[in-house]
């Protein structure tokens, strides 16, 4: 069996004194896209974030790339780091840089490639997120909600990163945008075989990308597998999440497609 | 880790030159350099890429770059490696236009956008005052309409919030001007008149400006930046659309709030300053309470309070405008949001120690003692 890129040992999380999380055990081995898919409330994000240390949990343990987070001296944390990259739902560019400078900002902190390097590997990044070389010229605000997602996505991708977070992916696009960012999320973790974890209501986004899909509910994983084994469980929170008429529409939609 | 790292190398062989290994930016972190140099040195006429580990964009482009920007034409390419390379063609097809180089006529244009955007500032500010004033007349009529719960919030955090940290630095001005003054006192045996510096001193100039400073720097900057986060997060434009006036409801209370937390401040401060260099002037010239006290209203008419009430009250109207001026300028990042706070406490404290000269000059004849 290949060591799992990312795991969760007994994490639980408690806010005040209501426990969010009792528990939680996951394995995400390599390659894989796993939707992590839960009701509102269920702690979805907060899962997300535990996973990249902008929180910690309250018990439990995240371990990335088979080693505990937070192991290991300042440059060992930082090395680990950069091997994992996240899209947050707002996109959370800079909003004092130029898009080109957001792409290119971690690659200059890394301070490995050249000045002359870092342009041509925004303009690679900008190309393979299907924006014009022209966008790298406009300020955050100057976007569009499709476009700020693909830029975070570049800048995500700046890095190299072997796992990837998406946090919301397709949130506030409409449809269509949707679909080609969903398209365009498949196709590159496909040509650069990336691990993705993303957090997602939308059952379109869910049914298109994910290889696997993790059920949060009751405070930890209830089901974790494929989408078609984790539709069969037999749990009511599952019934009603994709079993609904609406689910069941968005399901066919994907599998049609 | 299972698939530990590899380190990136360039293996020569017959006129064959195959790298092999991790070329990843992560691999390549501590190897860039000399990988660069013999890559840049090597004479070869054949490629093999079927010895490397794994290749990222990074490394494609290390070794593109080698190859001027086309694939030799003698070489091995396993199948997984040939769509970073398409990319790499792409890419170079449609580079990244290079930002505008500034010349001398940029300068003249920055300048002279410098001047236009001091003038658009003063509009707007014109613009502002002006909405205000119609909004006030149409309150007149309709008293439900007063923005009294936000007035009064914002009184109590401008004012009574700003209590202990005036009365603690009126109080150590207060002792420092009383100390250093006497020093200089005794020294010409005019002991008593420490009353007459201290009480027109404090009363008449520094109370207000003291404030002021304090104020603007406290309370102005809040009020810059509550309202520029709102911009940013639309809720300005929320307001808007529900038929809500931003002037009534988010820069009229806080004009308000200012205006009358001013003087009182003023007059809490001044009369801390007073106690602090009372206590100073008895510890340094042996100078009671009680003579203290007494001597005051003699030597400082009763014309200087009411001429710091009013400047307190001036000053607070134009620190609460210029925030809330600024604020409303900010544009939706970080960057305007620093610059626009930063320009709402340097513009009032500049303003309200223009506008304390103006009433220098106004008020020359009016309660100083001849």
């Amino acid at each position: 069996m290949t060591t799992p890129v990312l795991s969760l040992r007994g994490l639980s999380t408690r806010f005040g004194s209501n426990w969010v999380h009792k528990g939680v055990d996951l394995d995400i081995p390599p390659g894989e896209v796993v939707s992590l898919v839960g009701g509102s409330g269920s702690g979805k994000t907060t899962l997300l974030r535990q996973m990249v240390g902008l929180l910690t949990p309250t018990e439990g343990e995240v371990r990335v790339f088979d080693e505990p987070l937070f192991a290991g001296s300042r440059e060992a944390q930082r090395q680990r780091r950069r091997r994992f990259a996240m899209c947050f739902q707002g996109g959370a560019l800079f909003s004092a840089f130029t898009v080109y400078e957001n792409i290119a900002f971690p690659l200059r902190e890394a301070g490995i490639a050249t000045e002359a390097e870092i342009r041509e590997l925004v303009a690679l990044k900008l190309t393979m997120v299907e924006l014009l070389p022209s966008h790298a010229a406009l300020m955050p605000a100057e976007l569009s909600g499709g476009m700020i997602k693909r830029v975070a996505l570049a800048r995500a991708l700046a890095l190299e990163p072997e796992l990837l977070l998406l946090d919301e992916p397709t949130a506030g696009l409409d449809p269509t945008r949707s679909a080609s960012f969903v398209a365009l999320i498949r196709d590159l973790q496909q040509q650069l075989g990336l691990t993705v974890v993303l957090v997602t209501h939308d059952l379109d986004t869910l049914a298109a990308l994910s290889s696997k899909v993790a059920v949060l509910a009751e405070r930890r994983i209830l089901a974790f597998d494929s989408l078609e084994a984790v539709m069969q469980v037999d749990h009511p929170f599952i019934q009603e999440f994709f079993l609904s008429e609406r689910s069941a529409r968005a399901l066919a939609r994907a599998q049609g497609a | 880790m299972a698939d530990a790292i590899r380190t990136p190398e360039l293996h020569l062989s017959e006129g064959c030159l195959s790298p092999a290994g991790d070329w990843t930016l992560l691999a390549l972190a501590s190897h860039a350099n000399r990988l660069r140099q013999e890559l840049a040195g090597a004479k070869a006429t054949r490629w093999d890429l079927s010895a490397l580990n794994r290749l990222d964009s990074f490394g494609a482009l290390l070794l593109w770059r080698a190859w001027g920007g086309r694939l030799p034409a003698d070489m091995v390419l396993p199948d997984g490696y040939a769509t970073q390379f398409e990319r790499l063609a792409a890419m170079d097809e449609a580079p990244v236009p290079r930002p505008p180089r500034v010349g001398v006529v940029d300068v003249v244009a920055g300048l002279g956008g410098a001047l236009l955007g001091l003038f658009a500032h003063l509009g707007d500010f014109l613009a502002l005052i002006g909405r205000l004033a119609l909004d006030g007349l149409h309150l007149l009529g309709r008293p439900r309409n007063w923005p009294l719960k936000e007035f009064s919030a914002n009184l109590y955090k401008v004012g009574v919030k700003a209590m202990p940290v005036s009365a603690l630095v009126g109080f150590l001005i207060g002792v420092v001007l009383s100390y250093l003054s006497a020093l200089q006192l005794k020294a010409f045996g005019a002991d008593i008149f420490i009353v007459n510096i201290l009480g027109l001193g404090i009363i008449r100039e520094l109370g207000p400006v003291l404030v002021s400073v304090l104020v603007a720097g406290r309370s102005g900057s809040a009020m810059t930046a509550q309202l520029g986060v709102m911009r940013v997060t639309e809720e300005v434009d929320a307001l808007t659309v529900m038929g809500i006036s931003n002037y009534i409801r988010l820069v009229l209370p806080k004009v308000m709030a200012l205006s009358v937390a001013m003087p009182l401040l003023v007059l809490w401060t001044s009369a801390v300053a007073l106690v602090g260099g009372m206590m100073s002037a008895e510890l340094q010239l042996g100078l009671s309470y009680g003579y203290f006290i007494e001597t005051l209203p003699k030597v400082v008419p009763a014309a200087n309070l009411f001429i710091a009430l009013g400047k307190g009250a001036v000053f607070g109207v134009l620190i609460a405008l210029v925030a809330c001026h600024f604020g409303l300028r900010v544009k939706p990042n970080t960057e305007s949001l620093s610059a626009n706070t930063t320009a709402s406490v340097v513009t009032s404290i500049t303003l309200v120690i223009l506008v304390d000269a103006v009433f220098a000059i106004a008020t020359r004849s009016i309660g100083v003692p001849l």
